[in-house]
């Protein structure tokens, strides 16, 4: 059960962090942004106390973990020998395949928006792959994720088609949500992505209702093998929003299988998480809600996929919630709008070398899982999905007129009682357009 | 500038010293706004307009400080706080972390405990998860103390549609302050608008909900002397005629303002002589303004952003009914938005939105000077 993340050593950290002097030695200036981006490069046996508040004991719950290190420790204890692998082959290619599509995608998205093509607001995901694809590449198709605006690569990860979500985005009626949606409301039903919110933490407590109606099938409706899970994604700066409280609560107190994914990306528009957060440590707040909290490397594909392995798996098995905090970091600025100068090029150089698609492309190459012609040969075909999808949505037509006062609701006759005594929707001139609105 | 009013004071004698003592005074509202005054050539963007009455106003009362997502080191997220972390430090411009209902609430506790906040919101759509403490625990807590406590804040962002933004991003909030009791709700158009109107905002002892647009920011206006002036604030509660017609009152505000101007264009030379209203104030909204405009012209358009159901327009022309019916020659028409969500799309959003067209066309309507059936949205 808390087997797996009990036998990780748990790291402790200290109350303030900001410029606070502490081995290991890492000069205090640097200290705030470098405290998070620690966790995977502390050398072992420094620094490293093992926590169990009485209080999780009692419940039998692990609480602090710290799993990056699991993930070292398992690699140095056995030889690289291809089966105590992390991945088969075929794995490897999957998430390289999906990573590469959500990068090329989002700079396909910043080409489009600067012809012209695409308009309004665009978040693009570049950096953050690791953890879309290292969670969503687990679930199932009835499983649910929730994402924020920033849910492109989310969306793709889902199985959404690449042509679908580009002809959304450029407005068309043949996107996934016939154009009416734009980048930051991708929803689908077919492939259980619920949206796609522009207001950050809007999307926690859709995700904790998915939940809900999974435990409600199960328990209520007694449809026994409904085990779905819900993913929420959201960013760091929702975290200081009250609906992510009130969901960790419910969500533990009913025990509903749900996984909440912070991808903490260390800003929020132009304000840094550690200026906006009186304890930056995200991960530790689900112990204080009574689930377990893990802080993992987001920027490595291979550590979030086990620890997602983990969180998905507790709740499949109905044994609750899980927090899981993923360190990564947005290569771009917040929006295609947003110009960026708010952060220390320093600190963009030192996570654009820990570029996911990069470090899961070394892991591929050294442990002989593929050959490079096979790596290319993906990156080909992601081009010809890019440029096809560019192409359908470029030849797709806009929405008609008539399109204007659709799927208002789903039972049009919302729209009332017209003059003539029937119900508006009936009028012909209403589904071509034509009436008055 | 004060060197400017010194030289028109001793050269234009005793008028323009009155006119200054009036303003400076008490806001109080002038019988007829001259717009004579406008013969500088000076521009200045809606956004910097904003920008200077905030460094004016928190300069002027240490009490006022602004709050709000972003308004510090980013400079504001539509940059109008931009300079003012710098001059004024952050114990007075405080970038909040993303917890509306939370910075809001304390906002309004300030304010009950003596201070002047100006609660910036990064669009009023988001201002919804912060409403409860708007109307609440900000617009209602005068009466409910029965004057013992008074909330003299400004909540100010943009508001209605930016371009291609979304559902979530462009809803109207205007009707849904503009019903709430306790609450004044502003809309400025102009950038003497926008200065003058939160001026007068920031040193009100009640709440004020101040409408912007994003669209408008980046927009420049001619403003006068007067207006560059730090003691000058536009009275609340006075809408102002911003063109002269006869034929067709057209009420607006906001962008919409900008609209009517350019449909009073198109007809006049169709020879229709329009008359735009600049409604400038929702709550309070200036009834006899606009009556008085009405029985001149005997027609009414309405135009708002909004949704149509229970919108401004719906308000303004009740209020025509009750007090002017015997005026009108024709039925009021209101042109709003369209009654879906905001659609993403381009062109669907602008079939969402009042076009210039639609406001001619519906003057026309009144005027009769086209085929009475229902037109096209």
């Amino acid at each position: 059960m808390s087997a797996a993340f009990s036998s990780v050593r748990a790291i402790r950290r200290p109350g303030s962090f900001a410029g606070e002097k502490h081995s290991p030695p890492v000069a205090s200036s640097k200290f705030a942004s470098d405290f998070l981006g620690c966790a995977g490069r502390l050398p072992f046996g420094a620094l490293s106390v093992s926590i169990r508040p009485r209080s999780a004991r009692r419940r039998g719950l692990s609480s602090v973990v710290a799993v990056s290190d699991v993930v070292k420790e398992k690699k140095l204890k056995r030889s690289s020998s291809s089966s105590d692998l992390l991945i088969t082959k075929e794995e490897g290619l999957e998430l390289y395949e999906d990573m590469v599509l959500g990068r090329t995608f989002e700079d396909m998205c910043a080409q489009m928006y600067y012809r012209g093509k695409m308009f309004g607001f665009v978040h693009l995901y570049n950096g953050q792959e690791a953890v879309s694809t290292g969670f969503i590449k687990l679930l199932k198709q009835e499983d649910c994720v929730v994402s924020t605006y920033r849910d492109h690569v989310h969306a793709l990860s889902k199985g959404v088609p690449a042509r679908a979500v580009m002809s959304e985005l450029f407005g068309k009626t043949t996107g996934c949500c016939r154009g009416q949606g734009g980048s930051m409301h991708m929803f689908s039903k077919e492939h259980n992505l619920l949206g796609g919110f522009a207001f950050i933490g809007e999307g926690i407590p859709i995700a904790t209702g998915a939940a809900f109606t999974s435990k409600y099938r199960r328990e209520v409706l007694k449809e026994s093998d409904c085990d779905h899970v819900t993913v929420a994604f959201f960013g760091d700066g929702t975290c200081n929003n009250g609906q992510f409280y009130e969901c960790l609560n419910m969500a533990a107190l009913w025990k509903l299988p749900i996984v909440f994914v912070v991808e903490n990306n260390l800003w929020a528009i132009g304000m840094s998480h550690l200026r906006a957060t009186s304890d930056p440590q995200i991960w530790k707040k689900g112990p204080a809600f009574g689930m377990p909290g893990v802080h993992v490397d987001g920027m490595d594909v291979l550590k979030v996929r086990e620890v997602a392995k983990e969180a998905i798996g507790r709740a499949r098995r109905g044994e609750g919630p899980t927090l899981v905090e993923c360190e990564t970091y947005r290569f771009r600025g917040h929006s295609l709008a947003d110009p960026d100068e708010l952060r220390d090029p320093a600190e963009k150089a030192r996570y654009a070398a820990r570029d996911p698609i990069v470090a899961l492309k070394k892991y591929i190459l050294e442990n002989n899982l593929a050959s490079e012609a096979e790596l290319k040969a993906i990156e080909k075909k992601i081009d010809e999905i890019m440029e096809d999808s560019v192409d359908f949505a470029d030849a797709s037509p806009l929405p008609p007129r008539s399109q204007l006062l659709e799927n208002v609701f789903a039972d049009p006759k919302g729209f009332g009682i017209g003059p003539d005594g029937r119900y508006r929707c009936e009028d012909p001139k209403f589904t071509e357009g034509t009436a008055h609105v | 500038m004060l060197s400017i009013l010194r030289r028109k004071a001793t050269a234009g004698g005793s008028d323009a010293v009155l006119l200054r003592e009036r303003l400076r005074k008490s806001c109080a509202p002038a019988t007829t706004r001259l717009q004579g005054y406008a013969t500088a050539a000076k521009e200045m963007m809606v956004r910097d307009a904003l920008n200077t009455a905030l460094d004016e106003e928190m300069s002027a009362d240490p009490r006022v400080f602004l709050m709000g997502e972003e308004v510090g080191e980013y400079q504001g997220a539509y940059k109008v706080s931009k300079g003012l972390l710098q001059k004024f430090g952050p114990e007075r411009v405080v970038d909040t972390p993303i917890s509306e209902a939370g910075f809001t609430g304390i906002g309004v506790g300030a304010a009950y405990y003596g201070l002047r906040p100006v609660v910036e919101f990064m669009t009023f759509n988001f201002a919804m998860q912060a409403i409860d403490q708007i109307i609440n625990s900000a617009a209602k807590t005068n009466y409910m103390s029965a004057g013992n406590i008074s909330v003299p804040i400004v909540f100010r962002g943009p508001n209605g549609a930016a371009a291609g933004v979304g559902a979530q991003h462009s809803q109207c909030y205007a009707a849904w302050y503009g019903s709430c009791p306790g609450l004044k709700v502003l809309a400025p158009y102009s950038s003497e608008d926008a200065r003058g109107l939160l001026k007068a905002a920031i040193r009100d002892p009640d709440p004020v909900v101040f409408l912007e647009n994003e669209l408008m920011y980046g927009e420049r206006f001619p403003v006068s002397a007067e207006a560059l002036d730090s003691s000058f604030c536009l009275p609340i509660g006075k809408a102002k005629i911003e063109r002269e017609g006869k034929d067709v009152t057209i009420t607006a505000f906001s962008r919409m303002v900008g609209l009517s101007l350019e449909a009073a264009e198109i007809l006049a030379k169709e020879g229709i002589s329009a008359e735009v209203v600049n409604l400038l104030s929702i709550r309070p909204l200036d009834r006899p303004t606009i009556n008085a405009s009405v029985r001149k012209t005997n027609r009414l358009v309405t135009v708002e952003e909004g949704f149509p159901q229970n919108g401004v327009g719906a308000e303004i022309g009740m209020s025509i009914i009750e007090d002017s019916f015997g005026y009108l020659d024709a039925p009021i028409e209101r042109i709003t938005g369209a009654d879906v969500p905001m659609p993403y799309a381009a062109n669907l959003e602008r079939m969402a939105l009042p076009q210039t067209e639609d406001i001619v066309r519906a003057a026309k309507r009144v005027c009769y000077r086209s085929l009475p059936m229902t037109a096209t949205a």
